[in-house]
């Protein structure tokens, strides 16, 4: 072992108290870090998980019809940009099969579907409910939105004239599997279909609306035979789905919009929530790094009779200063791996006991290694860093003064 | 008894000068001091207190440096030397025996002695141990070697404190009143030591002392009056 690391540790296990409340303030600051990190990426996950049950990365669609000027603009004359816009109908993608073939092609797509949306009145007997038609290819869209885990009866598996309802419209309607309801459009077309699947997606207002049929009911219904509304994707990484959706819109020249855009304000949210969370960690590492200077440069001056003794014996300023570090390194690395630990063990006894009714864990734990990596390397630079000052004083110790004053 | 023909000068101090304070008050604690050491020379430095002793002794330790004048050590200008080159060059040539032992609390007596040879190596190794372990044989310590300074008597603190001061096998070792802080009888120990260790390997003693009887032993004495030598 070289000397600088003997004589650090030595130093360290000497001072015990003072060494003790260093690595105290290290383990505890690393441990609210870690705790408050996983914490927050827990619950973000679980959040967008949530959120993305129910909806596609990026939803596809035709470009909205132009509205034409009236005015032309000339040089003398400033022409208001806003005009206002048409009543958009129903408008099918230009050759969404050879579309999909071609989002099919790219890596960083993994699921493609196409959709057939448009609303209808559901009617059975005297109720009459207003709901959203979702004409679907089954096996398709289960890997945009996965219907198989949320059926409560029956199964997501439509052909024909079935549908597959959410549980609340069932209730509405006093349907069960099996019972045959009428959709209704308001230009006066109409279907009957047969209730093969009851979901619950989680969401109240959906499993109000939501009825799923065949593409081809759906096409018939809408008057939009052969042509689909939109197209879902499903990208590889979630994170990236705006850049993606930007690049697809340019590529097949439609309207692309990613779940980030669609969920601007949740986005938003969880932004400041991330900024937050860095501002208390800055302050909390700011304070540890407080704490172990403030000690360190009191065992400086307990310790500077021994710095004038090696001094003396011909240890050179840049060593003394190199020991003074390293106890600040060591303090940080060890404090950082005990507080790890400590993170590691708030977050599972907090998942523990924060518990939903049913007995599920309120988020999920996330306790990833790179934290872990990312809190000791933070922690061992900060304890290099407090101990740059104290070091310093050490280094420029007169030893003629610190012998004679023994 | 060293060979005379061959006498090498260790040490040659000329015109040196030293002040503390820079304005205000100004302290000239040395006026002007020439002096040379021989190679196997056991001298002794006396003087009333506050004649500069110890500052004179710190400046040829190169603890701290002369405001004027010359210091010549093994032959080689020391003026010149960076900071960085003078802490090498003490930790080669020059061993330390302080009034107070100054012994590290937390180390051994083996690992103190062997702390100039870490320095100067950069790490421990078992040839140090070994040597540390002969050095404290030397001084009567072979059965201390694991004891913590504070488990040792003052002589026997001394003692550690002199073989540490041998441990890089420096050619000149000084000694700040060795003695002053022991009773007669183990003041009389170490003198001995010192002498003893002076005859077998040669190295030039320069000790600082109170102790008039301990002088008298000595082959040359200097004595240091106001900041001059005058003998
Ligand atoms: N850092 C300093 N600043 C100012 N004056 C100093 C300093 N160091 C020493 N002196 C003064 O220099 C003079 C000589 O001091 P020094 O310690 O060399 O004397 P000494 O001969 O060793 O005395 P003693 O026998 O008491 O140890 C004293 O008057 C002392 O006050
Ligand atoms: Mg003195």
């Amino acid at each position: 072992m070289r000397i600088e690391w003997l004589l650090a540790l030595r130093f360290l296990r000497e001072g015990r108290a003072q060494t003790f409340f260093m690595l105290g303030g290290v383990t505890m600051g690393v441990g609210v870090i870690v705790f408050l990190t996983s914490l927050i990426t827990g619950l973000q996950r679980s959040i967008i998980q949530k959120t993305l049950g129910t909806q596609a990365h990026v939803v596809m669609r035709a470009p909205d019809d132009e509205a034409r000027r009236i005015i032309r603009p000339t040089d003398s004359l400033a022409v208001s940009a806003s005009v206002e816009r048409r009543a958009q109908r129903l408008r099918s993608i230009l050759q969404w099969q050879q579309v999909m073939r071609d989002l099919e092609q790219r890596p960083d797509v993994t699921a493609v579907s196409p959709l057939v949306a448009g609303s209808s009145f559901a009617v059975r007997g005297s109720a009459s409910k207003s709901v959203a038609l979702m004409g679907v290819e089954p096996e398709r869209y289960t890997r945009i939105v996965p219907m198989s885990t949320f059926m409560k009866e029956g199964e997501f598996r439509i052909t024909a004239n079935d549908a597959a309802i959410g549980m609340d419209l069932a209730r509405d309607l006093g349907a069960t599997l099996g019972d045959k309801i009428r959709l209704q459009t308001a230009d006066g077309r109409d279907e009957t279909i047969t209730v093969v699947g009851i979901f619950d997606v989680g969401i109240r207002d959906l499993n109000h609306r939501w009825v799923f049929i065949t593409l081809r009911s759906a096409q018939n219904l809408l008057d939009l035979v052969g042509g689909v509304s939109s197209i879902d994707v499903t990208v590889n990484d979630l994170f990236k789905a705006e850049t993606i959706s930007e690049q697809l819109a340019g590529q097949t020249g439609l309207v692309a919009e990613s779940w980030m855009k669609t969920n601007a304000q949740l986005m938003a949210g969880l932004r400041s929530q991330n900024a937050s969370s860095f501002l208390i960690q800055f302050f909390v590492i700011i304070s540890v790094a407080f704490g172990i200077a403030s000690v360190l440069v009191v065992s400086v001056i307990q310790k500077s009779r021994e710095v004038g003794i090696l001094r003396a014996m011909g240890c050179t300023r840049r060593r003394i200063q190199h020991i003074f570090l390293l106890q600040g390194a060591m303090v940080g690395l060890v404090g950082s791996l005990l507080g790890c630990g400590l993170g590691a063990l708030l977050v599972t006894f907090f998942a523990r006991t924060a518990l939903n009714p049913d007995g599920t864990p309120i988020f999920p734990v996330v306790l990833e290694s790179r934290m872990f990596l990312v809190a000791a390397g933070v922690a061992t630079i900060t304890g290099i860093l407090a101990a740059a000052a104290p070091a310093v004083r050490a280094a420029k110790l007169d030893p003629v003064v610190a012998i004679r004053n023994a | 008894m060293p060979d005379m023909t061959r006498e090498k000068t260790i040490l040659q101090l000329t015109d040196i000068r030293k002040q503390y304070g820079s304005d205000g008050v100004i302290t000239q604690v040395l006026h002007g001091v020439n002096l040379s050491l021989q190679e196997g020379e056991f001298t002794a430095l006396i003087g009333p207190s506050g004649s500069g002793k110890s500052t004179l002794l710190n400046i040829i330790g190169l603890l701290e440096q002369a405001t004027s004048g010359s210091l010549r050590m093994q032959e080689r200008e020391t003026g010149t030397l960076s900071e960085e080159e003078l802490t090498r060059l003490r930790g080669r040539s020059i061993g330390f025996v302080f009034q107070f032992h100054h012994l590290i609390p937390s180390f051994t007596a083996l690992e103190n002695v062997m702390m100039p040879l870490m320095l100067e190596e950069g790490r421990p190794t078992p040839a140090q141990r070994e040597r540390a372990a002969g050095l404290l044989a030397r001084v009567g310590l072979a059965d201390r070697l694991d004891f913590k300074p504070a488990k040792l008597s003052g002589g026997q603190q001394q003692r550690v404190a002199i073989a540490r001061a041998l441990a890089t096998n420096p050619p000149l070792i000084l000694a700040d009143e060795p003695t002053g802080n022991l009773d007669t009888a183990a003041a009389d120990e170490i003198f001995k030591l010192l002498y003893e260790v002076n005859q077998e390997s040669g190295t030039t003693f320069l000790i600082v002392t109170h102790d008039p009887r301990l002088a008298k032993r000595c082959l040359r004495v200097i004595e240091l009056v106001d900041g001059r030598i005058v003998s």
